[in-house]
């Protein structure tokens, strides 16, 4: 085994290990820290695989910037961890919706005669991972901005309440 | 026998860097204090040694000295690995910041730097974003209410001011059409960019104060109404990791603005070295200047900045910029 290929191994263990370990953690904050060491892992096991732009965005975007959301909700509203054994009967559907992604994934893989052809060590510059993404796919880019802006606009509308009145803004010169 | 070559060469860089930066952060401290001595007509630190410059040793023995107290219940994983993070990111940066073109010993080609990666400014940003996890973690696990008030501070800070620091980079990614620090310094042996791109510039700057949670940003610390904030709860060297980490920071900073911003080591007259060494003490010197004279902004202004001006003009600084661009100006 070659040093990346054992880096690879390591880093998709780790990977593995720190999600089961945020899906089953009761503490919040530990979740979380278990879900960025997720992040990270899936960032570097990119950077081993010759896409370091992806790998890096991962920590910037995901470690770095929605986790830190996630922990900071779990502060501001002061969430403790829940009591007595994990309870796993919520558990069981998402899990299963999970396994069937996955098998019908490595299907689709299987099912494809290019998919089982091993590709030779590449190495994407971030130029060229920016030309396929905002060239190539500008289409889907700009759908999913459109969607991610939609989901914006709606959040903020629910959370202004049904009142209808302007949300009570949060500080102020009074505060 | 080059393979060997390689690593020696990749730990005395390793080694050279972290004692750089190091022993500039220890000596920050002395000179923050000195100057801020001054500022407010007094001598500063001046008993240990001539002039004060044995003050850092000092402190750091004092430091290692102390009890290290964990109080009664913390999360003590988190509790203890928490200042880690905070100087540990600030260090690991230092990996990817070039200090010249490189030299030739002996035959051989060495890059004035620990990894040329072609990301390397996105490498800076993400471990910047990674170092409010032990802010975070340190707050809320010290099971305090002053600490948890300034850790939610700094999150929030830190995520708004991120986007501003983010976006003000955008336009210098623009000029110098790469990632990697070192073509960022090649492309400005003109002009550097600060003079190129003067919005950028002051957006990053304030951008970076906010980050490093100095005056006029210092919410999550501030004395007056939160004790010392997130790191209340620590003492000896944790508490002094904290502090390593803000000043290796402050280094840091230095560094990237002058490569980002003031043209890195071009200069006239004299050796690159020396231009790059100024021009990284200049920025540590202006943001200990900015202490001495601001008072602490109130939290819904610091809010208020960063959405509702840094970021629509950070914006629109980049529109303008690629509108320029692709005329060809």
């Amino acid at each position: 085994m070659t040093p990346l290929g054992a880096l690879f191994y390591l880093l998709a263990a780790v990977l593995l290990g720190a999600a089961v370990l945020a899906a089953t953690r009761r503490n919040p904050v530990h979740a979380v820290c278990c879900a960025v060491a997720v992040f990270l892992s899936a960032g570097g096991l990119m950077a081993v695989l010759g896409a370091p732009l992806p790998g890096v965005l991962m920590a910037v975007v995901y470690a770095g910037a929605i986790m830190v959301l996630f922990l900071f909700i779990i502060m501001l509203l002061g969430l403790t961890a829940g009591d007595g054994p994990l309870p796993t009967g919520r558990l069981v559907v998402p899990a299963t919706l999970a396994a069937a992604t996955l098998v019908a994934l490595f299907a689709l893989i299987g099912a494809d005669p290019t998919g089982a052809r091993l590709l030779p060590a590449a190495m994407a510059a971030p130029a060229a991972v920016g030309r396929v993404l905002f060239d190539t796919y500008w289409l889907a880019v700009e759908a999913v901005s459109i969607l991610l802006f939609a989901a914006l606009a709606a959040a903020l509308l629910l959370g202004r309440g049904r009142s209808g009145g302007r949300a009570q803004p949060t500080g102020g010169p009074a505060a | 026998m080059d393979m060997l070559l390689g690593v020696v060469v990749m730990l005395v860089k390793m080694a050279v860097v972290l004692g750089v930066a190091l022993g500039l952060a220890a000596y920050m401290i002395l000179l923050e204090r000195k100057l801020l001595g001054r500022f407010q007509v007094r001598y500063g630190p001046n008993r240990v040694g001539y002039f004060g410059l044995l003050q850092p040793l000092a402190d750091g023995l004092k430091m290692l000295l102390k009890e290290d107290i964990i109080p009664d219940g913390v999360d003590r994983r988190i509790f203890l690995v928490a200042p880690a993070v905070v100087a540990g990111t600030a260090l690991a940066a230092f990996a990817v910041v070039p200090f010249g073109d490189g030299l030739t010993l002996f035959g051989h080609r060495v890059p004035q730097v620990v990894v040329d990666s072609n990301v390397g400014l996105l490498l800076v940003l993400a471990l910047s974003s990674l170092a409010v996890y032990g802010l975070a973690l340190g707050a809320w696990t010290s099971d305090n209410k002053y600490s948890l008030l300034g850790g939610i501070r700094g999150a929030a800070q830190m995520i708004s001011y991120e986007l501003a620091l983010g976006l003000s980079l955008v336009p210098v990614v623009m000029h110098a059409r790469s990632l990697s620090l070192s073509d960022i310094v090649a492309a400005q042996a003109g002009l550097p960019f600060a003079l190129l791109e003067p919005v950028a510039f002051v957006i990053f700057i304030i951008g970076s104060l906010a980050e490093t949670k100095r005056v006029p940003f210092d919410l999550p610390e501030a004395e007056n109404e939160l004790q010392a904030g997130f790191h209340t709860e620590y003492s000896g060297m944790r508490f002094a990791l904290f502090f390593v980490g803000e000043y290796v920071n402050m280094v840091l900073l230095g560094a990237v603005t002058a490569i980002f911003f003031l043209g890195g080591w071009h200069g006239p007259f004299l050796p690159p070295i020396v231009w790059l060494a100024l021009k990284v003490l200049a920025v540590p010197v202006f943001l200990i200047w900015t202490r001495a004279s601001l008072p602490r902004l109130r939290y819904d202004q610091l809010m208020a900045l960063g959405w509702k001006v840094l970021i629509p003009l950070a914006l629109l600084n980049i529109l303008v910029t690629g509108a320029l661009l692709a005329a060809g100006v």
